[in-house]
């Protein structure tokens, strides 16, 4: 199902729809077949206008056996098409998923839905019976019979589907091509002769979007793409330790890929390991990297307080799940927040950034990359499950439109006898300058104990307290750095909608929709956390009240109380694994208006 | 040519170990191991990096003047891998201790042994957690008595040797503290191995272990209750050298030349660069009262390096490839154009 629907979408894509994707699949490689806790989903939203969310509910559902229909129903419009595979809904498929009825639809309340029941697996078989493949590859094929369907549908090309299986099969499976293609056409051309299909639709290009070369990419891929890019501009090879977890694990095998740019990747024995090889390669003078998802950032805390501690730049991504602990590793929250911003011991404080959409985590990847070498610092970079798996179109930047990336590097030689200070600050900055190991006359020592500017250990009270203020300021101080927050809609007024990272398609799109009603609200959303861009006190002074939007109880609500307390805040959060409803961003808007 | 003495490895701190403690002498032996290293190679003193974790021996990083990393409890084998592959040409010196390394550690240490990373790891075994003031470490012998075993542990210790050899170590060495002499010329010998080289210091905590080894180090019995192994000599022993290892059956024996039908020629001679990890995980595990314990290189055998793979695969993939920049990178796959 995961392959079908990146299909439809990339087809979309390249056909110049908006499209967003968000997979929802098991924990399970092989969840058990035909239950409803087993169903593996992939929802596309396409649109001849840009589109930022997949979307809150359907106008077509593809339900490949009952579970599948039991699992999602409930998302279908009313207006909705639901397509099932006739053969898959027999006796023992509907047990399977507690149906208790022979009317899976009457049973669900969605028996007035345009309801297309075809005969998918049977229509394969007799399609491929001369393909000379077997049983078992056929059944596979199924898949592509249903696309063909949703193709004819949608009024989709399918030229973009055939070249994907050319280029996926050509060198190891050359024979399976063409029978591919078969199903995909005979699934086109049944779907357009059993006239039991209501309505097809054309759903024109995006007819507004600024020119370019665009391309499908997922958060992930951005993500590892963003850091090659910082790699570029710093001139800095780069280095990442990881150790596989979901969502994340993409993020280094698509920097595994990449030798080519210089990506050294190591896949480490374990988390502390992935962390702490990144440490290492950073003292080197590596841009460092390590990945990761939110058991695994606990893991790398002390790691982490070392990085803080000896004033080194580091990456570490964070692409947030459902917890805590193992909680549910293949749904999406925004729950590490408080985490990432205060699980180290002692005080300890790092930027924390946010990508706001799967294209977006590019730029967080470059910024957080940048930041991080150019303040000698950690940087965590939360993303989302939502955000690393979904996929959105994109136009591709040229990377001459990217700032140059400058370490602090030490300049010059010291003079004779002079010992060389490893955390002497500049004033302005309050940043240290960096010396790597193999530069002549810099040889000094860091470590997790506190030391002085001259780098030699230090139990001095006033030390200690100057040196945690200073580490402090210097992260402070990044915020001049930042770009301003931004108000959509009017600058001041009763109430100002809040978000960060990952829920900014819904939350905008709920804004702009309300906007399209009559109902004018203004809207901030957060892509710097840790600082907060400068002038955030300032914005939440035009306003009565902000209402704080996000994917947990209300982390970032009280955060900002913590800093600001002075504001009104309300909170608005859900921690159900899933991504927000525009609707239920709607209502909770309309509530406080 | 690097012209260096012992004194350029000398940092200006104050050295803060306990006096008679005998972590001392092992940075001793490595500061004047390293100009006998820097001449061999051609080595300069920026080149060195001195990697640590956390307990007595892993403050050694502020006593070397070269670049130093003392980093947290257990890791130092992770941060040293992070160095190495970064920038292969830095030549990497790790200080830990049992704990460290094979307790809150255990894992990175065989992992970075499984790899073959370049990095040179002394191992000071002092049998005890000194920093924290006497609890019994993974090398305790069974039955310790220490603060947290007052009543004496009920736990196997792990033999360090065993360990490496087990996780296919190439390089395995092991000394005493007080052997200075035969300490220069062993962690000269592991810093010329390619991959990683362990070298176990049986150390003395003067504090709470002392005569941690002292059945070992007793100028009195040291002769009969060691051995010391060089790579194509004989492996004798004993105060006139009338002691030697001999294969029999399934293990090894020692007996004396010359008594019992036993000549110079039935003794052993050591192969440490012999790929057969039998004979050195044999070695490596003597113990008296019938055996000698094994000091010197035990093993030392050539494998690529984890440093060099990575290295080596990124100028062949880099070779192979038609992207070379980031532009190119966003350009390839499936593409549209809006006009």
């Amino acid at each position: 199902m995961q392959l079908t629907g990146s299909l439809f979408a990339d087809a979309s894509a390249i056909y110049g729809n908006g499209l967003s994707t968000f997979p929802d699949y098991p924990a399970e490689i092989r969840a058990p077949h035909g239950t409803v806790s087993g169903v593996s989903g992939f929802q596309v939203h396409i649109g001849s206008g840009r589109v930022t969310t997949p979307g809150d509910f359907c106008d077509l559902l593809v339900a490949m056996n009952p579970a599948a229909l039991k699992a999602n129903a409930r998302w279908c419009k009313r207006t909705a098409m639901i397509l099932v595979d006739e053969d898959a809904f027999d006796e023992a498929g509907l047990k399977k998923a507690g149906f208790t009825t022979e009317n899976p639809f009457a049973e669900l309340g969605v028996e007035d839905r345009a309801l297309i029941v075809a005969p998918i697996t049977s229509l394969t078989k007799e399609s491929l019976k001369d393909s000379g493949m077997d049983q078992k590859a056929i059944l596979k094929c199924k898949n592509m019979f249903t696309l063909g369907m949703a193709c004819y549908i949608y009024s989709r090309p399918l030229e973009p589907i055939y070249a994907y299986l050319e280029k996926k099969f050509s060198k190891k499976h050359p024979e399976v091509i063409a029978p591919n293609k078969k199903v995909l056409d005979d699934g086109f051309n049944y779907a357009a002769n059993i006239q039991a299909i209501p309505d097809t639709y054309v759903v024109e290009p995006v007819s507004d979007l600024p020119k370019g070369t665009y391309r499908n990419i997922t958060g992930n891929q951005a993500t590892a793409w963003g850091l090659l890019a910082a790699s570029e501009k710093s001139g800095l090879p780069l280095f990442c330790g990881s150790y596989p977890i979901t969502p994340a694990t993409a993020i280094l095998e698509e920097l595994a890929i990449h030798k080519n740019l210089g990506a050294k990747t190591l896949q480490a024995e374990d988390e502390i390991a992935g962390i702490c090889t990144a440490i290492g390669a950073s003292f080197a003078g590596n841009l460092a990297v390590t990945t990761t998802s939110g058991p695994g950032l606990s893991l790398k805390s002390e790691a982490l307080g070392l990085a803080v501690m000896v004033e080194l730049p580091l990456v570490v991504v964070d692409v947030q799940r459902g917890g805590p602990s193992t909680g549910l590793p293949t749904k999406t929250e925004q729950t590490d927040l408080s985490q990432a911003l205060y699980g180290r011991n002692g005080e300890c404080p790092l930027p924390v950034i946010a990508a706001r959409s799967p294209a977006g985590c590019f730029d967080a990847a470059f910024q957080a990359a940048k930041i991080a070498l150019e303040h000698l610092t950690p940087v965590i970079l939360l993303s989302e499950g939502f955000l690393g798996n979904g996929s959105e179109p994109w136009r591709i930047p040229s990377m001459a439109d990217y700032p140059e990336i400058h370490p602090p590097f030490v300049k010059g030689a010291l003079a004779e006898g002079e010992r060389f200070k490893p955390f002497e600050r500049d004033p302005e900055t309050m940043v240290p300058q960096w010396a790597l190991p193999g530069q002549k006359g810099f040889e000094h020592r860091v470590g997790g104990l506190e030391k002085n500017h001259a780098g030699v250990l230090s139990t001095d009270p006033e030390n200690h307290a100057q040196m945690v203020a200073e580490r402090a300021e210097k992260v402070a101080r990044i915020a001049r750095d930042l770009p301003a927050l931004e108000v959509v809609g009017p600058a001041s007024g009763g109430l100002l909608v809040v978000g960060w990272g990952g829920t900014y398609g819904h939350l905008s799109t709920a804004v702009s929709e309300l906007k399209a009603e009559g109902v004018e609200v203004s809207y901030a959303h957060f892509d710097y956390i840790n600082p907060l861009p400068a002038n955030t006190e300032e914005v939440f002074a035009r306003f009565d009240k902000v209402l704080v939007c996000e994917l947990n109880s209300g982390q970032f609500a009280s955060y900002l109380r913590g800093i600001y307390p002075q504001f009104n805040y309300v909170k608005f959060g859900k921690v159900q694994g899933q991504p927000f409803l525009v609707s239920e961003i709607k209502e909770a808007i309309k509530k406080e208006i | 040519m690097p012209n260096l003495t012992f004194q350029d490895f000398k940092s200006d701190q104050a050295v803060r170990w306990c006096p008679g403690c005998g972590d001392h002498a092992v940075l001793a032996a490595l500061q004047r191991a390293l100009p006998q290293v820097s001449h061999a190679l051609g080595y300069e003193k920026e080149r060195y990096v001195v990697v640590s974790g956390i307990g007595c021996s892993s403050r050694l990083p502020y006593y070397m003047d070269t670049y130093g990393f003392h980093s947290i409890h257990g890791r130092a084998t992770a941060v040293s891998t992070g160095i190495k592959v970064a920038n292969p040409t830095l030549t990497v010196w790790q200080a830990c201790g049992d704990g460290d390394a094979l307790a809150i550690g255990g894992n990175h240490f065989i992992h970075a042994i499984r790899r073959n990373i370049d990095i040179n790891v002394i191992l000071f075994n002092n049998r005890i957690y000194g920093l924290t003031k006497g609890q019994y470490s993974p090398t305790s012998k069974f039955g310790a008595i220490t603060k947290t075993s007052p009543y004496g542990t009920v736990e196997q210790p792990f033999n360090p040797g065993s360990l490496v050899l087990g996780a296919k170590g190439t390089f395995f060495a092991r000394s005493l503290d007080v052997e200075l002499k035969l300490n220069e010329e062993i962690l000269t010998q592991a810093a010329l191995h390619d991959g990683t080289s362990v070298v176990e210091m049986l150390t003395n905590c003067v504090i709470f272990n002392d005569g941690a080894h002292k059945e070992l180090s007793d100028p009195a019995v040291k002769a009969d209750r060691t051995i010391v192994l060089r790579d194509g000599e004989k492996m004798l022993f004993g105060k006139n050298r009338e002691k030697g290892l001999v294969l029999e059956g399934m293990g090894l024996k020692a007996v004396t030349v010359g008594e019992d039908g036993y000549t110079l020629d039935d003794v052993l001679v050591h192969d440490a660069h012999t790929d057969n990890m039998g004979l050195h995980m044999m070695l490596a595990e003597m113990k008296g009262p019938e055996l000698p314990v094994a000091l010197g290189v035990i093993r030392n055998v050539k494998q690529v390096t984890y440093d060099d793979g990575v290295h080596d695969q990124v100028l062949e993939v880099t070779a192979k490839s038609r992207i070379h920049s980031v532009d190119e990178l966003l350009h390839s796959g499936s593409t549209w154009e809006v006009k």
